[in-house]
C-alpha cells in the first residue's frame, strides 16, 4: 500500500477547512477575510479529491471561529468540514451548516434593489439550502447560487 | 397597529387587514375632519405618481392634517446626491408619518429601518404598493357585501403587476376562487401558483377572454405595458386581444363588478363606462378612505 502523504503540513493548533470545491478556494479566504489576519495560514488548492476530483484546504494556526463567522461558507462550499485541531489531534470535526439569515457579504442579483443603489449592507433569508437559495429582505427577490457574488 | 410601517401587505395579519377595512367604512361614513389636528404627514415621492400621491394627501387634508414633501425628486437633494438614508432621517425630524414612493425595490423597507416615524409605502418600484391592496379589497367587500367565497377574474398582465400578486396573496385566506386571463408572455407567475397550491387555492388558466367571464364577482382588469415586449407588434396584438367591452357583459352576474387600478389605456372600452358594473372610478375614491384608515392607524388615532 501506498503511504499517505499529506499535500499540506499539519499544524498543532487551530482550523482546518476541508473539502472546499478547488475553484472556490479564494472565495473563501475572502469570506473569511483571511487575508488580513496575522495567524499563519497554509492554504492548498487543485488537489485530487475522490468526493469534489479538485478540492482546496485551508490551515489556520492558533485560529478557532465562531459559528456564525465560518458557517457563512456553507454558501459557496456546502461540503466543507472543520477540523479542530489541538496538540496535533483533531479534537472537533463537523460539516459546515448555512445559517437561516446572511448579511453583509451576498449581493442582491437584482439590479433594481435598493442595496445595489446605497451604501447599506445587504440581509437575506435562506429559503432553501441545497442548491443555495436567498431571499432579499428588502425587495424581496430570489438570489439563487448560480448567481451568488460575494462582495 | 400604533408606530407600525406598513411596506408590504403581508406586515399585516389578517385581522389587522380586517380591522383596516372596518376604520376604512367609518371614514367613509363619518369623515372626522379634525383627527390629524397638529400632525405633520411628508410624501416623499422620488418618482412621480400624480395620483397616488393626491389620494394620499386628500386623505391627510380630509382629517386636517398638514402635508409636506416633494413630488419630483429632481426638486429635491437627491439630486446633489444624498443617500436616501440620509434624506429619511432628515424628513423624519420634520413630521409625523413618511409616506413614500421610491422606483427601487426595497427602498421603503430600508426607509422603514432608518426613519424614526412610520413609513407607509406608496409603491417601491415593481414591488409592493400595499394600500392599493387594502383599497382594492375594501372595494369587494363593500360591492359584495363580503369577502369570503369571491371569484376573482384577473385579466392582462399577471405577470409584472405587482397589484395582482399583492390582492392574491392578501385574498388568499377568504377562500377565493381565482380565474387568470392573459397573453401567454403575461402569465401569472410560478412562485404566486405555489402559494396558492401551498394555500390549498383554486385557480384557472385561461387564454381566451370569453364568456366565462359569467362566473365572476369581480372582474380585476390591467394594463398591458409597452415596454413589457421586445416586439412591438406582438404588443399591439395582445394590447387589442385582451379589451373588456359593454357586450361582453351581457351574461355576467348582476352585481359583479369591474375593478382597474388605473391609469386605464384600452383595455376597458370607454362603452363600458356607463355600465352600472363599471366601478374603477368609486374604486379610486375608496382608496382615500383606505389610506385615512392607515394613515390614522399607524398614527394611533384610530385601534
Amino acid at each position: 500500500m501506498e503511504k499517505k502523504e499529506l499535500k499540506v503540513n499539519a499544524i498543532k493548533n487551530g482550523t482546518v477547512i476541508d473539502h472546499i470545491p478547488a475553484k472556490d478556494m479564494f472565495k473563501v479566504v475572502k469570506i473569511l477575510n483571511l487575508e488580513y489576519t496575522d495567524n499563519q495560514i497554509t492554504i492548498g488548492t487543485n488537489l485530487d479529491s475522490a468526493k469534489l476530483g479538485k478540492k482546496g484546504i485551508v490551515k489556520i494556526s492558533d485560529k478557532f471561529f465562531e459559528d456564525s463567522e465560518i458557517n457563512k461558507i456553507a454558501l459557496i462550499a456546502p461540503d466543507a468540514n472543520l477540523n479542530i485541531i489541538k496538540d496535533y489531534v483533531v479534537v472537533e470535526k463537523k460539516p459546515v451548516q448555512l445559517p437561516q439569515k446572511i448579511s453583509v457579504i451576498v449581493r442582491c442579483m437584482n439590479p433594481k434593489c435598493i442595496t445595489n443603489h446605497e451604501p447599506m449592507p445587504t440581509k437575506f433569508d435562506v429559503v432553501s439550502n441545497r442548491p443555495v437559495s436567498l431571499r432579499c429582505h428588502y425587495c424581496g427577490k430570489i438570489t439563487d447560487s448560480e448567481h451568488i457574488t460575494i462582495i | 397597529m400604533k408606530d407600525k410601517s406598513l411596506i408590504s401587505i403581508t406586515d399585516f395579519s389578517t385581522e389587522e387587514i380586517l380591522r383596516i377595512l372596518e376604520i376604512a367604512a367609518e371614514f367613509e361614513s363619518n369623515p372626522q375632519p379634525h383627527l390629524l389636528d397638529g400632525k405633520v404627514v411628508a410624501t416623499l415621492f422620488f418618482e412621480p405618481s400624480t395620483r397616488t400621491r393626491l389620494s394620499f394627501e386628500s386623505a391627510v387634508n380630509r382629517m386636517g392634517g398638514r402635508v409636506i414633501g416633494f413630488s419630483d425628486p429632481n426638486a429635491s437633494s437627491v439630486s446633489k446626491g444624498e443617500t436616501l438614508k440620509d434624506t429619511v432621517r432628515m424628513v423624519s425630524n420634520y413630521c409625523d408619518l413618511i409616506v413614500m414612493r421610491h422606483p427601487l425595490e426595497g427602498s421603503s423597507r430600508y426607509a422603514s429601518e432608518v426613519a424614526t416615524v412610520p413609513v407607509i409605502n406608496a409603491g417601491d418600484g415593481a414591488n409592493q404598493h400595499p394600500t392599493q391592496t387594502l383599497l382594492d379589497m375594501y372595494s369587494i367587500k363593500k360591492t359584495q357585501g363580503r369577502l369570503d367565497n369571491i371569484n376573482i377574474f384577473m385579466v392582462g398582465d399577471l405577470k409584472y403587476g405587482r397589484t395582482v400578486h399583492s390582492l392574491l396573496m392578501a385574498m388568499a385566506p377568504f377562500n377565493p376562487t381565482f380565474n387568470f386571463i392573459s397573453h401567454p408572455k403575461l402569465k401569472m407567475p410560478d412562485e404566486y401558483k405555489l402559494f396558492l397550491d401551498q394555500k390549498g387555492v383554486k385557480y384557472y388558466e385561461h387564454q381566451e377572454f370569453t364568456d366565462i367571464i359569467s362566473q365572476a364577482d369581480i372582474i380585476y382588469m390591467t394594463r398591458v405595458q409597452r415596454e413589457r415586449f421586445s416586439d412591438l407588434m406582438e404588443y399591439e396584438k395582445t394590447k387589442d386581444t385582451y379589451v373588456l367591452r359593454n357586450s361582453m357583459l351581457a351574461n355576467t352576474k348582476p352585481t359583479m363588478r369591474i375593478l382597474h387600478p388605473l391609469p386605464r389605456i384600452n383595455e376597458i372600452n370607454q362603452d363600458v363606462d356607463q355600465n352600472p358594473k363599471a366601478y374603477y372610478f368609486d374604486q379610486a375614491r375608496n382608496g382615500v378612505f383606505a389610506r385615512q384608515a392607515v394613515i390614522s392607524a399607524v398614527l394611533g388615532l384610530k385601534s
